[in-house]
């Protein structure tokens, strides 16, 4: 590498692309500020995860190896995703391929593909990305960066160094928020039951923001929060991390 | 106690199987008494288990450890067996194959008639569920007394087993004073000691009268044909020790090679199962009473059931299904289990493992939705002692569901990953289909229409409306990402 700014591909995610676009803003706003030298390639779409995890493999294939095409040709340091569970669909793709030349793109292509917290503090070393934000933050460790990734105290060590912002613990943080893709409307009653048990839990950690690094899992708390009329506010760690004074 | 107290054979509550687990679980996140019972144990059984797994100095290596023999087992499993037997036979035991459920009901009821047998009691056993041994038994008369006294509750009410570890984990305390009142004439209570009592004085008489004595196996060791049974109440050790003839029924992936092994999973076990550094009784038994022993039945019998089993040896990701070892941690770590209880999975093994194993045991046809019966959390995986990757086994699950299954529900849902697929191969087709849907939307915002219209919608699309039966659902966003970025870039480069 001859240049010293980080080149970065942003893999956005279709549910940010199309639903909570300000967290794509914010994640290349933060990346911006820290100096990487951010990408888009707009032929990218889903990575796969809906398909593989209902057992339509073949379907995941034929998107990974579209994702493996084009981020290939990107020709940068690493892939960065506001999204654990997309990231881990990514570190999934190796266990799609039999054949062992695309089995090792995999395995290039995973190993380069990095959750936004664990970027910036385990690849940039940064924890203090110089935001401020005003308000009680609680925080939702999302399954798939949770158990897949290993995310724990990446984003807490982000958030710690927020200016203004109170962090508080959520009681049963590690517990699913329910949503798991299809299976949230597979079965609506018992992915609402579970739920609503994370929903207690934020009511009860008296925060204003409840913050994850999914989308995903931020849209079903949101969309519960607000059918239960609760004040509390859903954010994704990237729109915390760029929220300024 | 005067009154006689025998269960009704067969007096079973029918609970709906798994072809049904959606209803079932609606059904069963109705019962508030039910939810509330599960949230209590779940919760303990959590908090037990996290302070034991501290109390052990090296959890991590001690996984490891038991994965690798339980890897080690598998993979040399004809071996094990063989060598098993064949030590078992040594000590004294008669060792009876059984291909499958019927097999090993019909060599037990063989057992129990070839010794006249009258009074059968039983110790808590997952594997005589599975093969329906009460119901079996109980059709030549001999139904056994269930002696662990979360199974004996169940039998009393007539239902079948919730929990793997915690057969009557549904039932309050109060459920249980009403019971015992109904079934043993005692006066109502609602003191755990007292109702401990009354069970404890019923079920002494049962095996001081019994004649042939039932149980599981929670390991057998290869290199010395022993089995060990772990329990807290004692009565595993008066099932095999009071009747003159003890029969272990016993999968045939319970072994472990070789005696010292034991050692890993006496530290396991209790750990993640009740939260205990170790059962209270710990039963290590290698053939039945010598000629000279005092005590001790003078026969014994194992009976090793395949029942699909081996079917699962043949692959790598499946294979690990049979690593487990029953500890029900998975249970009480699942989000889903939490809520819903074990009824409504409608199998012998609720939880994470149960729909891993029941369709594997027996078959998908009608068991094809349990292994979505998940959000694929890993909150089981991470409590597995023995790290069965629940999530990779649910998927594999999944995917052979997707090409086995033809049914008319399925063809609805392939078509739809088809036209996903086809869509998100070409994004310019993504964009302009959420183009157009972001202008019905805004459309639709600003008009009265847009509650029916929304309603409509709802109905048209089945997910949208699941989703929205009890979640808002966020909005097609203004502009999407790949627009702003677009813009972006098209106004750096006017820029002068």
């Amino acid at each position: 590498m001859t240049s010293s700014r980080p080149r970065v591909a942003l893999f956005v995610t279709c549910i940010v692309d199309q639903l909570w676009p300000t967290v794509g803003t914010s994640t290349v706003r933060v990346l911006r500020r820290l100096g990487c030298d951010v990408s888009f390639d707009q032929r990218q779409s889903c990575c796969g995860q809906p398909a593989y995890n209902t057992g339509y493999r073949d379907e995941a294939r034929q998107l990974a190896q579209k994702f493996i095409e084009e981020f290939e040709s990107s020709g940068v340091d690493a892939i960065v995703s506001p999204s654990g569970s997309c990231t881990a669909m990514i570190h999934h793709y190796p266990d799609l391929f039999e054949d062992d030349a695309w089995r090792a793109r995999a395995h290039d292509i995973a190993a380069r593909t990095h959750e936004l917290s664990t970027y910036l503090v385990r690849e940039l070393g940064v924890e203090d990305v110089g935001a401020s934000f005003d308000g009680r933050v609680t925080w939702h460790d999302a399954c798939h960066g949770l158990r897949d990734l290993g995310i724990k105290s990446e984003p807490r060590r982000l958030l710690s160094h927020v200016k203004g912002a109170e962090v508080v613990e959520l009681p049963e943080c590690e517990s699913c928020c329910g949503f798991g893709g299809t299976f949230s409307v597979k079965f609506p009653e018992i992915s609402t039951a579970i739920l609503d048990r994370k929903i207690d839990a934020i009511e009860r950690s008296g925060a204003q923001v409840v913050a994850a690094s999914d989308a995903s899992c931020l849209m079903q708390i949101a969309g519960r929060l607000s059918r239960r009329g609760s004040n509390v506010r859903a954010m994704h760690l990237a729109e915390l991390l760029a929220s300024e004074a | 106690m005067s009154r006689s107290l025998r269960p009704v054979p067969n007096e079973m509550v029918p609970h709906a199987g798994p072809e049904t687990f959606d209803a079932n679980a609606r059904d069963a996140l109705k019962d508030k008494q039910l939810r509330g019972a599960l949230r209590n144990a779940t919760v303990l059984f959590a908090q037990r288990r996290v302070s034991a797994v501290a109390s052990a100095p090296d959890w991590e290596g001690l996984r490891t450890r038991a994965r690798a023999i339980k890897d080690d087992t598998l993979l040399h499993l004809d071996r094990y067996l063989e060598q098993f037997a064949a030590n078992a036979e040594r000590a004294g035991v008669q060792v009876h194959w059984a291909r499958d459920a019927e097999e090993a009901c019909a060599v037990i009821a063989g057992i129990a008639e070839a010794e006249g047998a009258r009074h059968l009691v039983k110790s808590k056993s997952m594997a005589t569920e599975e093969i329906h041994l009460n119901a079996a038994l109980a059709r030549r008369g001999l139904e056994p007394v269930e002696t662990d006294l979360g199974e004996w509750i169940i039998q009393l009410a007539g239902e079948t087993p919730s929990h793997i570890v915690a057969p009557a984990i549904h039932k309050t305390k109060g459920q249980i004073s009403e019971l015992f009142v109904e079934k043993l004439g005692i006066a109502p209570s609602d003191d755990v000691g007292a109702l401990t009592a009354a069970a404890r004085v019923t079920l002494r008489d049962r095996f001081a009268e019994a004649d042939l004595g039932i149980s599981g196996v929670n390991f057998g060791v290869a290199e010395t044909g022993t089995i060990v049974i772990f329990e807290n109440e004692g009565n595993a050790r008066l099932t095999t020790s009071i009747p003159r003839t003890h029969v272990a029924l016993m999968g045939i992936e319970k072994l472990v090679p070789a005696f010292g092994d034991l050692e890993v999973f006496f530290q396991l076990l209790a750990r993640s199962g009740t939260g205990q550094q170790l059962t209270t009784y710990q039963s290590i038994l290698t053939g039945p009473a010598r000629s000279d022993d005092a005590e001790g039945p003078r026969a014994m019998h194992i009976v090793l059931l395949d029942n699909g089993r081996s079917r699962m040896l043949a692959h790598p990701v499946t294979r690990q299904s049979l690593a487990c070892i029953r500890c029900g941690a998975c249970l009480n770590a699942c989000p889903v289990y939490q809520q819903i209880g074990g009824h409504a999975y409608g199998s012998v093994y609720p939880g994470p493992i149960g729909i891993v194993l029941t369709p594997q045991l027996a078959g998908l046809a009608g068991t094809s939705q349990l292994p979505y019966a998940s959000s694929l959390c890993g909150a089981c995986r991470e409590v597995c002692p023995v790290k069965i990757d629940i999530p990779a086994l649910l998927l594999h699950l999944r995917a052979e569901v997707v090409s086995k299954e033809q049914g008319k529900s399925r063809r609805m849902e392939r078509l739809t990953f088809r036209l996903y697929t086809a869509a998100m191969l070409r994004p310019r087709l993504v964009a302009f289909a959420t183009g157009v849907a972001r202008t019905m939307q805004t459309l639709a915002g600003e008009g009265a229409l847009a509650k029916p219209l929304g309603a409509l919608a709802a109905k048209l699309v089945p997910p949208l409306g699941a989703w929205t039966s009890s979640r808002d659902l966020r909005p097609l966003a203004e502009r999407s990402f790949r627009e702003i970025w677009a813009d972006e870039e098209s106004a750096a480069r006017d820029e002068p």
